[in-house]
């Protein structure tokens, strides 16, 4: 009887709601695995806790970048295809700022401002990393955000701001152009060339820090991220729900036609979701580049679809959503190490993206929550 | 457009030329077109390259290089063209289908026992490995296109090009780099990419010599081609490549030729009028998520069939072919061409290729070849120079970024083109969807009281 | 005109109602825009639906036709129900509907409009489109169609605009061009949602001039329409909604004499 009951109940639900529980069932199904791995020992909890540490990593920064991307997508009603770009600027921009201010006397004017297109120096010699030179990655987290903003500002005064009633696939070709254009025009001035501006991070150790109790050592570059990102996070989360802006942001981002019914000033909540957006894109650029410690002029568009992926998983619109996608791609990325091979974590992310697109389309937590 | 800023004379003349082009059949104006770019390409870089002394050879071999190119273009823009213009079908995971097709093709015909260094495949014949390619990249457009036929235009392009990674991914890793099915050894290659037939040198074979085998010696045809070219001092792998360019012209021709029958007919009737409004498409009885099925596996063929003449032409493909750019070259390529024309996407094809990405390298190889320009390593040094009143290393090094400087150009021209001509390069072309030219249709009453009615009244715009 | 008429309606069960709308409900997140409706359409009879903005009007046609699957209920036609089918399965029955904002298709011709109605054409296989000896009879069809296209257009007046893009008419020309598309999908039972919105008073009275032709022919109409006075006089009969559902039906005059009715509109427009 029970059995029959079952099967009524799912033939009543909507493909959205079957997928839903497949889901559900799916995610409980690995956790129970995971857990299993561990008391049974196939999985150390060491590396267990490197997974979740990368994941957390990950994830932030992810979520950080996703945040604008979700907010232009719902906003400006397109999806951005130069945003990965504005991530790459944000990183070139930041990294020229702190190699400026951190190589004085280490290096010429011109290498520094070129981060080292002539091949002149390197980050050995300029010996950046935050004990060094904490001035200089600080210096250059700030400018990260602000030549990131100016160039989303720039372009959308060039280009999108002439689309605004134009649908969302001639404004999504014309983001190509734009991520075409910004992206070789950092080539332009920094050349092909992948380089690693940082020099290695270093490490705390848990015999002389008792607080670290996950972990034998971390990264001090990867500790700056995780502060810096949730710093960003709270901070938009106060600026969404405190101020007058943010309520108008949230109710466009929610309904744009009944916002626009209601008087919000459309050019300046777009204004600051550029400002924003980019700010923390541009900040998510320069710390990857911290963590990761290469930089090339192809490292946004390559993550593009893993902030989409975000995006669609957190639901397009959905602020808190975008973290939370993020960090749910971050996890996935890494903890998918447990079951399959590292190059294959990209291709279930993907395509978990592609089954939310089709059959959750409002996101893990459509209907949950807004803005 | 711009006839009325001209003097009154030639304008006329213009207006009366244009008439004339207009009056002929649509399949002659057509050509005429097409075959009127590709001419004026030749000219341009034939004249460039003879005045500034790259040589007849220099100047042949760039004409082939960009010829197969345009032809390898074409045949995609083609297809996308009947994704997108047609249907209107945002399809943005070009790659992946080329990427099934130039695989599959590939392990089809790899050599079964390669060696230590090499990938196994089924040694099949060449002709099997291009149909099991085309038939390939059509079921994997039919497993993308089923589940995302209801979604929206925009999440079908984030699903298609996320599918398309995912494809590239998967030939890229380990797992399938060797693997395992009934007992015989295939695989990918991985990143590493895999070796099997050479497509270049197969097919000219077949037009050259007997069973296709050099060894046999040349057959009629191949005699005769390669007595005249001997006599005329063309080296035999100039012929072999241009027979393989030759070969590509024709499959574009032959998909051309499919392609304009399917548009001129009540089935792209139906397609044009999903672009427009599926719903009202439906409501007037048509089954249109079997036509967008139909549409897209056909498209997703001919993608695939690209991708094996294209970058499986060397007997060798690899990832990197099939990185998420080469898509949107494919996107610019169509668009400035004018989506939902067949001939627009071949013109669109010639141009792109030809001009703007060609053309940047072929202007820095000429200017190269001709002012001894100083070479700075970064554009500092240019610009110290400058402030130093030399501007000469500015130039040279901006000389030397040509070939990435054409990319700011792609995104330019995309740009604008959004912007302000959302139509097309060419504007927009009417050409209505009938297997009867319905431009030329009258009324039957109209045609009763005015034989001689003004033609072309209603020309748009 | 006397052409076209030979396309008219054979009427298979002469008397029965064509369509019977029973119980119908639908919910958007639980706001109930349709609940519990029922009517039936007589056989060649033009049909009022009216009602308040909101009153459901729209979302039943969209039941009906298959663009919204309802919560709960029934939809039959010619005896058949079609309750769960697709716009295109219903259309391919013969109940056949426009839109309230004329659906054309702008960047083709009204010839191409015109020639995308006829139903089950040879040429939409891809097949025979393509195929050099089996193109021929798509080509034979193609003219066949298109000598009644002509027809139909002259009947309505707007074969001088054959060659303009859709896109290019003014809103009236475009409810003719929907209507008459309409009638080349050979339909049995035409739903129209609002044709005269945006229409200028001689296009209407043209528009209005054809759908009784065209009833007189057999043809049975079902008509959305906010203009009291077009429903009034052209009406035979008169089923009004409000709050999603039946308030009242009847023939005009009991319709203009109900209290509730008058209540119904009034309450709105308060």
């Amino acid at each position: 009887m029970a059995m029959v009951d079952i099967r009524d109940s799912v033939s009543g639900l909507t493909l959205e709601e079957r997928f839903g529980l497949l889901l559900v069932a799916g995610i409980l199904i690995m956790v129970l695995d995971l857990i299993r791995r561990l008391v049974v020992g196939d999985l150390a909890f060491t590396s267990f806790m490197t997974f979740l540490w990368r994941g957390l990593v990950d994830g932030l920064v992810i979520g950080l970048a996703a945040v604008g991307l979700s907010m232009t997508y719902s906003i400006l009603r397109f999806a951005n295809f130069s945003h990965g770009d504005l991530v790459t600027t944000g990183a070139f921009t930041g990294w020229t700022a702190a190699w400026v201010v951190g190589g004085i006397g280490a290096a010429s004017f011109g290498s520094r401002i070129l981060l080292n297109a002539d091949r002149g120096t390197s980050a050995r010699e300029i010996n950046l990393h935050v004990y060094a030179e904490p001035l200089a990655i600080v210096a250059g987290l700030v400018v990260a955000a602000i030549g990131t903003i100016i160039v989303a500002l720039v372009i959308d005064r060039l280009v999108y701001r002439r689309m605004r009633n134009a649908g969302g696939i001639p404004l999504l070709i014309a983001s190509v152009g734009v991520a075409l254009a910004l992206r070789y025009v950092i080539v332009f001035f920094y050349g092909e060339r992948t380089r690693g501006p940082v020099r290695s991070t270093p490490t705390l150790s848990a015999e002389n820090h008792a607080w670290l109790i996950w972990t034998d050592s971390v990264a001090v570059h990867q500790l700056i991220l995780v502060i810096s990102a949730i710093a960003l996070m709270i901070g938009l989360h106060l600026l969404l729900q405190r101020t007058k802006l943010g309520k108008a942001m949230r109710a466009m981002a929610d309904n744009r036609d009944l916002a626009l019914i209601t008087g919000i000033p459309t050019e300046r909540v777009i204004l600051a979701t550029w400002v924003i957006g980019a700010g923390l894109t541009g900040v998510a650029g320069y710390l990857i580049v911290l963590e990761q410690e290469t930089l090339g002029f192809n490292t946004g568009w390559f993550l593009l679809l893993l902030i989409f992926a975000a995006v669609i998983l957190g639901g397009i619109g959905s602020i808190y959503g975008a973290i939370a996608g993020g960090l749910i791609i971050g996890m996935a990325d890494n903890m998918m190490l447990v079951w399959i091979s590292g190059d294959l974590t990209r291709v279930a992310a993907f395509l978990l993206m592609i089954l939310i697109l089709i059959y959750r389309p409002q996101g893990l937590f459509g209907g949950v929550e807004t803005a | 457009m711009t006839d009325d800023e001209q003097s009154n004379d030639g304008s006329e003349r213009q207006a009366s030329l244009r008439e004339r082009f207009e009056a002929l059949p649509r399949w002659q104006s057509d050509l005429l077109l097409i075959g009127a770019t590709l001419l004026g390409l030749y000219a341009l870089m034939g004249v460039l390259g003879l005045v500034t002394g790259l040589g007849v050879s220099g100047v042949t071999r760039t004409l082939r290089a960009v010829t197969f190119l345009a032809t390898a273009y074409a045949l995609v823009v083609l297809a996308l063209n009947l994704h997108w213009g047609y249907t209107g079908l945002f399809n943005i995971g070009v790659a992946g289908f080329m990427a099934v097709g130039a695989y599959t093709m590939a392990i089809a015909t790899a050599d079964p026992d390669p060696g230590p260094a090499g990938v196994p495949g089924l040694g099949l014949p060449v002709p099997v490995g291009i149909a099991l390619g085309m038939i390939a990249a059509g079921l994997v457009g039919l497993v993308v296109v089923l589940p995302a036929l209801r979604i929206r235009a925009d999440y079908f392009a984030i699903v298609t090009l996320a599918f398309a990674e995912v494809i590239r991914l998967l030939i890229t890793s380990g797992a399938l780099r060797e693997f395992e099915i009934a007992g015989r050894e295939l695989g990918t290659g991985g990143g590493a990419g895999i070796n099997f037939a050479r497509l270049d040198t197969v097919i000219p074979n077949w037009v050259l010599y007997r069973g296709g085998d050099i060894e046999q010696g040349t057959n009629v045809l191949g005699y005769q081609i390669l007595t005249l070219t001997n006599a005329i001092g063309i080296e035999r792998t100039m012929v072999e490549n241009w027979l393989y360019t030759f070969t590509m012209i024709l499959l574009v021709a032959a998909v051309f030729w499919l392609l304009v029958r399917t548009g001129n007919s009540p089935f792209g009737r139906m397609l044009k009028a999903i672009r427009e409004d599926e719903l009202a498409t439906k409501s007037l009885g048509k089954n249109t998520p079997m036509v967008k099925i139909k549409v897209f596996v056909l498209g997703c063929a001919i993608m695939g069939l690209a991708g094996i003449f294209w970058q499986g032409r060397n007997g060798y493909v690899d990832p990197n072919a099939f990185l998420p750019i080469v898509t949107f070259y494919i996107f610019i390529a169509l668009i400035i061409g004018g989506s939902g024309s067949n001939t627009g996407s071949v013109v669109g094809a010639l141009v792109f290729v030809g001009v703007l990405f060609e053309g940047p390298p072929y202007a820095q190889r000429i200017v190269r070849q001709n002012v001894d320009l100083p070479r700075p390593s970064t554009v500092y040094d240019g610009v110290v120079a400058l402030g130093g009143g030399d501007p000469m290393p500015l130039i040279g090094y901006t000389v030397g970024e040509l070939p990435n400087l054409r990319f700011i150009l792609f995104g330019a021209i995309l740009i604008a083109l959004m912007i302000y001509r959302p139509d097309g390069m060419l504007g927009h072309r009417n050409e209505p969807a009938s297997p009867i030219d319905l431009r030329r249709e009258r009324s039957p009453r109209e045609g009763l009281a005015d034989t001689a009615s003004t033609d072309g009244g209603e020309v748009d715009e | 005109m006397s052409e076209t008429e030979a396309t008219g309606v054979e009427n298979p069960e002469e008397g029965a109602a064509p369509l019977e709308v029973s119980n119908l409900r639908k919910t958007f997140g639980g706001v109930v825009a349709v609940d519990d409706t029922s009517f039936s359409v007589e056989r060649g009879s033009i049909t009022g639906l009216i009602g308040p903005n909101g009153a459901g009007k729209s979302t039943t046609f969209n039941c009906i036709t298959g663009v919204h699957t309802p919560d709960s209920g029934r939809v039959v036609f010619e005896g058949e129900a079609i309750t769960n089918l697709n716009p295109n399965q219903i259309a391919g029955k013969g109940l056949v509907r426009t839109f309230q904002i004329a659906r054309e298709l702008s960047e083709m011709t009204v010839l191409e409009n015109m020639l995308l109605a006829f139903e089950n054409q040879q040429g939409e296989d891809l097949w025979r489109s393509v195929t050099p000896g089996l193109r021929k009879r798509v080509i034979e069809e193609e003219r066949a169609f298109l000598e009644r296209v002509w027809e139909t257009l002259e009947l309505f007046e707007i074969d001088h605009l054959a060659h303009e893009q859709a896109g290019n008419l003014s809103g009236g020309q475009r409810k003719l061009l929907e209507l008459s598309r309409a009638l080349l999908t050979d339909p049995e039972m035409l739903l129209l949602d609002e044709p005269m919105a945006g229409v200028n008073p001689s296009l209407e009275k043209k528009l209005l001039e054809r759908i009784h032709e065209l009833k007189a022919q057999g043809y049975t109409f079902l008509l959305v329409e906010h203009d009291m006075d077009v429903i009034m006089e052209n009406c035979e009969h008169v089923i009004v909604m409000h709050q999603g559902r039946v308030l009242s039906e009847g023939p005009p005059a009991a319709i203009q004499a109900d209290e509730q009715v008058i209540e119904a509109y009034l309450g709105g427009e308060v």
